[in-house]
């Protein structure tokens, strides 16, 4: 090794604690950026596989009732490559040992063939035998979180036939990676299952033999879905069709799209502040480590080492911490990703990750984490291999000092010498302060950007529970029934309050521009379940007239008062023109309403309902499931309880994992910016505190120059980190905003202030670290060393 | 006569605050001469530094025209200066320049890693009487055994010149003695051309030829027809 190689070794060792600091805001960049790539890649390289392997299908449609032949022209339509019909209904389960009452989605399984679309891989058993009518098989997250095994037995409530099905297999499919139930908000697998029956006890269950009520077509390549989903359209238009729809408006899929496009924004956001960070911290250091070793690089060049070498000697340096800073990265954002990839396979139910962060990502996050501190480091390098040796050898010229503005506005403030030398220094190198205070003002913007997380979440939790959906419980009707049904249900165990709604498919068109969308309609005056406007007032819909979320609205370029048109996919099936009469406000879903009475007068009906929503009384709900698992028409009770706990346990744990991860980050910003500081204060000032040792002043006195500056530039970058975490917040809710929810702004003082504390007592306890120096500082030597 | 290795003619050195322009160096005519230990005499700011580092081919002069042997190294493009510098020139300074990260070895082989045909760092460190301090830091070091390992570093590449900077300045006498007897054993046991700065007028005693600098002038040059041995310089 050259003896300048073992001295970059040294000086990379006597520096290990600042290139630690600057090492670990750069590892956090590489590990991010690994870590989304990788899941990214993961996410949507198992997803592709496994659609691919279990055919998902393209276009998705329901209907009422079509009879099989229609099957012959679906698949003569232009670029339909093959059709599966199915016929699909939800049942309310009686599982065993279990009070509560849950909900089965029931699909066909071919008598004679295997699937040919959204093919179900076998997990445990069998697939059911085609003359059995009580053979069944799961899917395998329901049987796990009710620790079904084959050959155990569950009642299914079937159309008001109440049958014993015996678990033959447990299977997973492509349909369902995200498995959520009716009117449920998250998955919850112990109250929502996929069943799948032989083909003929399902027809007969469900009253569908010689039909269909649901059709999965997949499409040859490059071919375009929208003319065929209108051709289906078309051809199922008789049957009652519900809008065929492709997999971009599939539920499970949409649910998996918006993950992957959500990391892919993560991928793409946050890396690039890291290596911002840590270009700026190795440039810092570089810059002082330069005017630190003068002359030992007039003596390189005195020797004859040319300004390449030199040039390069310091760029090494900053390589190593590069180096450091990359290795960490890989090593955690690996693990990460590993450990993250198989969380996400257990959320979204694969059979298999396929994981493999390429050899490309490493690249580039690598060159990435290199280039930058390359690029930090340059004007410091670059600086040495223009220091001519001769004016190297010297001693530097002292700084330029002139009375400026700030020095007689100082000058009338009657401000201690001590304060006066902070507020020099501060604006003797205004570029230093200012990144200085930017580098933590993204610390504090960090926390800002991760903790607004919660009060979004309560807001959303408060808006969707506390103020609109207030029931206990939602009663789901097989089909619409009529509204007479309420006195019934009214009389029902544990029932308080009853009211009616109903639902219809529809596509609104406004222009060029539509949207498939559920349209609920309800009484005025309905208590259990209302909208409310952006000022949290209820509203109720004057007949004629529609409300809109006010994100569908935006979609559809909609204001209150404009007509849209409303082709209705159920009921008379009919094209209506009805006038937006107000916005909603709304974080779940793309919300429409209408009022019930005129919704059925307008199909010529006498009024209908599709569900009820109920208050129910705590003591008495057990009762009410054990009457509801043996009525006929029904297809679920939904307790909003239980959908509010599965929500908040399940966003609540992946919220403190995000804030626990943001908050570490912005500590290591903190860390590495604040130490890195303070340890450059240190040198330049090491003279001068030693000088005023000698002179007199106490070591409170002198720490409190060193403490002072680092902490004034601290507090300056406060307001900045609160505008920069807002601005980060706002372009994530943006971001994370898809049709499925979004997440409101919500800025509270409390998060504003608790970023501040973290990153103000973290930056102190930072400058205290390199305050000790100042402790063992030998003021004799001090004296002595050369400038 | 011995053969010139350094000629000077005219040089001038202009330092321009942009306030005064500073002559560091009027017009300078000089001859150096191989083999010879020259000692360069005179006040501070008189302009020995800046010669000898133009010499070295560490800066440019303002004007004027400055030979090495037959080389002109005047208007020579940096990258040749470093060659140059790299092939043909030691350098030993008043603060020695050490680096503090690499031992007394390691600092002569900062030199032997680049230079065409060095000697072994351990047999320049022999030379000047650091054999056994080989593997120390710098800052295990007394002033005199730093600047000796200073001279082993300049040496190591066997220069043809040996540029020295005030060598004794920041040490006392006995160890200047010590730095002084090294470079003259240097001198006469390799021939090396040898150019001392410095304060300390009794230094020129030991010299083949003194040069006296005035106000950025030569104002005078001598020969030393006996030269004293540096034991023997009253300090």
């Amino acid at each position: 090794m050259q003896a300048i190689d073992r001295k970059l070794l040294r000086d990379f060792k006597r520096l290990w604690i600042q290139a630690l600091a600057i090492a670990m805001v750069l590892a956090c960049g590489v590990a991010i950026l690994l870590t989304s790539v990788g899941l990214y890649t993961a996410l949507s390289d198992t997803r592709t596989a496994y659609y691919e392997r279990n055919r998902f299908a393209d276009v998705f449609a329901h209907a009422t009732r079509a009879p099989l032949h229609l099957l012959a022209e679906i698949s003569r339509i232009d670029g339909v490559l093959s059709v599966e019909a199915r016929v699909i209904g939800d049942a309310i389960l009686d599982l065993p040992g279990r009070s509560k009452s849950a909900v089965g989605r029931v699909l066909s399984y071919p008598e004679n063939t295997d699937p040919i679309l959204n093919v179900p891989l076998l997990m445990q058993g069998r697939f059911p035998n085609p003359l059995a009518s009580d053979e069944v098989v799961v899917n395998e997250p329901f049987a796990q979180a009710n620790g079904f095994l084959p050959g155990d037995s569950f009642s299914a409530n079937l159309r008001g036939q109440k049958r014993v099905l015996t678990i033959v297999g447990t299977a997973l499919s492509p349909e369902y990676v995200y498995t959520i139930g009716p009117g449920a908000l998250l998955p919850d697998n112990t109250s929502f299952g996929i069943i799948w029956m032989s083909e003929r006890a399902t027809a007969a269950a469900f009253d569908m033999t010689g039909a269909f009520n649901d059709v999965s077509l997949a499409l040859a390549v490059g071919t375009r879905s929208e003319p065929v989903i209108d051709a289906l359209d078309n051809l199922l238009e008789p049957y009652g069709g519900l809008g065929a729809y492709d997999r971009s408006d599939h539920a499970s899929d949409a649910f998996l799209d918006a993950e992957i496009s959500q990391l892919k924004s993560m991928g793409a956001i946050l890396p690039p502040i890291f290596f911002g960070i840590s270009a700026y911290l190795v440039s810092m250091v570089m810059g002082r480590i330069i005017m630190l070793e003068r002359s030992e690089i007039g003596l390189l060049k005195a020797i004859g080492y040319s300004n390449v070498e030199v040039c390069l000697h310091y760029l090494m340096l900053a390589g190593l911490i590069a180096l450091v800073g990359i290795l960490a990265g890989w090593a955690v954002g690996t693990v990460l990703a590993r450990v993250t990839a198989a969380q996400f396979a257990q959320f979204y139910e694969f059979p298999f990750v396929i994981f493999r962060v390429s050899y490309w990502v490493y690249a580039v996050s690598g060159l990435a984490g290199l280039l930058t501190t390359t690029l930090g480091a340059a004007q410091s390098a670059l600086k040495a291999a223009r220091l001519a040796p001769a004016i190297a050898m010297q001693p530097p010229a002292p700084p330029r000092f002139k009375r400026s503005v700030v020095d007689r506005a100082m000058a009338g403030m009657h401000l201690s010498q001590s304060t006066t030398m902070i507020l020099r220094s501060l604006f003797r190198w205004p570029m230093r302060s200012l990144l200085t205070s930017l580098g933590l003002a993204l610390a504090v913007s960090s926390v800002i950007a991760s903790l607004f997380f919660n009060d979004a979440l309560d807001e959303i939790v408060d808006l969707a529970f506390n103020q609109t959906n207030r029931q206990d419980a939602m009663l789901l009707f097989a089909d619409d029934v009529p509204e007479t049904a309420l006195e019934d249900i009214r009389h029902l165990p544990g029932v308080l309050q009853a009211e009616g709604q109903q639902y219809h498919a529809a596509i609104l068109h406004h222009g060029h521009l539509s949207k498939r969308v559920a349209v609920d309609a309800s009484r005025p005056g309905s208590d259990l379940s209302r909208v409310l406007d952006a000022n949290g007032h209820p509203l109720t819909v004057p007949p004629g007239g529609i409300l809109l979320s006010e994100r569908l609205a935006r979609q559809l370029n909609l204001t209150r008062g404009d007509i849209i048109e409303a082709e209705f996919l159920s009921g008379r099936r009919e094209t209506h023109f009805l006038t937006v009469t107000g916005l909603v406000e709304q974080h779940l879903g793309l919300g429409a309403y209408m009022d019930l009475e005129f919704i059925n007068a307008m199909f010529r009906q006498t009024t209908q309902l599709s569900m009820v929503n109920l208050t129910l009384d705590a003591n008495e709900t057990d009762a009410l499931h054990t009457v509801i698992k043996g009525l006929p028409r029904l297809s679920g009770l939904i307790e909003m309880n239980e959908n509010r706990r599965s929500f908040q346990d399940t966003i609540e744990l992946n919220v403190v994992i995000m804030n626990t991860i943001y908050i570490v980050i912005a500590i290591l910003i903190t860390v590495g910016v604040a130490y890195n500081a303070a340890r450059i204060q240190l040198s330049e000032r090491a003279r001068e505190l030693a000088s005023l040792r000698i002179l007199g002043f106490t070591k409170g006195e002198v720490s409190y120059i060193l403490v002072g500056e680092v902490m004034l530039i601290a507090l300056i970058a406060q307001p900045f980190g609160w505008l920069i975490g807002a601005w980060i917040a706002n372009a994530m809710t943006n971001a994370f905003t898809s049709d499925l929810y979004v997440i409101p702004l919500v800025l509270k003082p409390a998060t504003f202030a608790l970023g501040s504390l973290i990153v103000l007592s973290v930056a102190f306890a930072s400058v205290m670290i390199v305050r000790r120096r100042l402790d063992r500082l030998d003021l004799v030597a001090v004296m002595k060393t050369r400038e | 006569m011995a053969e010139v290795i350094f000629r000077t003619k005219d040089v001038t050195k202009v330092y321009d605050t942009g306030v005064v322009k500073v002559y560091a160096l009027a017009g300078v005519d000089l001859e150096l001469f191989k083999g010879e230990l020259t000692v360069l005499l005179g006040p501070s700011g008189s302009g020995k530094s800046t010669l000898l580092n133009i010499l070295g081919g560490l800066d440019h002069a303002t004007d004027g025209q400055v030979w090495f042997g037959e080389t002109e190294l005047t208007n020579m493009p940096d990258r040749g200066l470093t060659r140059y510098r790299r092939d043909h020139v030691g350098f030993v300074f008043q603060f020695y320049n050490l680096v503090p990260s690499l031992t007394a070895r390691e600092n002569v082989q900062l030199v032997t890693d680049v230079a065409s045909d060095p000697m072994p760092a351990a047999e320049a460190l022999e030379l000047v009487g650091l054999g056994k301090r080989m593997d120390h830091f710098p800052s295990e070091m007394s002033g005199g055994e730093q600047q000796r390992v200073a001279i082993a570093r300049a040496i190591a590449k066997r220069p043809q010149i040996l540029l020295c900077d005030e060598p004794t300045g920041a040490l006392d006498s006995t160890t200047g003695v010590q730095v002084l007897e090294a470079l003259q054993d240097i001198n006469e046991r390799f021939g090396t051309t040898t150019v001392v700065i410095t304060h300390n007028a009794e230094i020129q005693r030991m010299a083949h030829r003194v040069v006296f600098f005035q106000d950025g002038k030569i104002s005078e040059t001598r020969f030393n027809d006996t030269r004293l041995a540096p034991s023997e310089i009253e300090w």
